[in-house]
């Protein structure tokens, strides 16, 4: 699936031909440089590796000093593999957002989601809490209720939905519609909403054909 | 959000209507599709708000019609309002006049501003 990394800048809404308003969100996306190239000789897999932002050389390690310089390239913020691109690309080589994405094509976005922290599971997994103040109720309105039977099972079972982290972890969302391609600014607009904050990162990839 | 803005702004055209604010009485001429034709209705009413801000601001006009309160909400950006006439300055202290639900006939009436210039 080729694909592109990019930022998240924030979301608005914007008109359609037909004057239908559409909730969208803004992606600055590339230029993304290519920074090595599996081959199936050596790795046992094609792919090409992109990187996109900045990231100063104080910052980056020895070790990624070397692969970057390899490139001959500047040192990236992410670095992320992409499979099935077309053509032959060679590291160096730069990729704009007009080169991958197209305006009306789908696309499934990958980011990490906002982190909510320990929460209960009304917020985590919808329970609907008690429902009930009165009829003896006393400090358990957002209760998780049992957690299962007795001395059969005598045990809880693996994945019962209980507290914990919530939000934080990597969330892909499937096709999203294109709607403008700015390929002046480098900016992607998608219909709907894409995980994480503004300014995370993100990865946007064409579905597999 | 600068960023937001710029780019929003090379895509949603706002037009330059007449400034108006809660209070005014409004006419608006809007643009309705049926089928391949498209014909114009009017909407005439009290503005009792406008909310957010840029390309995305929205007004709110209310009329009674037949007794009944009706409210409609437009987007400032939106394509299919024709045109906005001001017809009236009403003299109000707030930006939100949502007091105005609660009242119906003489009580509802507003204070019209003096020394009003047509547009």
């Amino acid at each position: 699936m080729p694909g592109l990394i990019g930022k998240k800048i924030g979301m608005t809404s914007i008109y359609s031909a037909a004057g239908k308003n559409i909730p969208c969100t803004i992606l600055e996306v590339g230029p993304c440089v290519v920074t090595q190239v599996r081959t199936l000789e050596k790795d046992g897999y094609e792919a090409i590796q992109l990187g996109f932002g900045e990231r100063s050389e104080k910052r980056t390690s020895k070790a990624m000093q070397g692969h970057f310089k390899r490139a001959g390239v500047a040192p990236k913020r992410k670095l992320v593999e992409f499979k099935n691109f077309e053509g032959e690309l060679q590291p160096g080589a730069e990729l704009k957002v007009d080169d991958v994405f197209a305006e009306g094509e789908f696309v499934s976005i990958s980011g990490t989601s906002k982190g909510k922290g320990f929460q209960g599971v009304v917020k985590r997994h919808g329970f609907g809490g008690v429902g009930q103040a009165t009829h003896g109720q006393h400090n358990r309105l957002r209760a998780p209720g049992s957690v299962g039977a007795a001395s059969t099972p005598a045990r809880v079972f693996k994945g019962m939905r209980m507290a914990g982290q919530t939000g934080n972890g990597r969330v892909t969302i499937e096709n999203l519609e294109v709607v403008k391609v700015l390929a002046d600014e480098g900016v992607l607009i998608v219909k709907g909403a894409v995980p994480g904050h503004k300014g995370s990162m993100i990865i946007i990839r064409k579905p597999e054909a | 959000m600068d960023r937001i803005k710029e780019i929003a702004s090379k895509l949603v055209e706002v037009q330059d209507w007449p400034s108006f604010q809660a209070g005014d009485t409004v006419e608006v001429t809007i643009k309705i599709k049926e089928g391949n034709k498209e014909r114009l209705q009017k909407f005439q009413g009290v503005v009792i708000q406008r909310r957010g801000e840029g390309h995305t601001q929205t007004f709110t006009v209310r009329k009674m019609a037949s007794g009944v309160g009706v409210e409609r909400i437009f987007p400032i950006a939106s394509p299919f309002i024709d045109e906005i006439k001001v017809l009236k300055r009403g003299k109000v202290r707030r930006s939100r006049i949502f007091y105005l639900r609660n009242l119906t006939g003489k009580a509802a009436r507003i204070r019209e501003k003096r020394h009003f210039k047509a547009n």
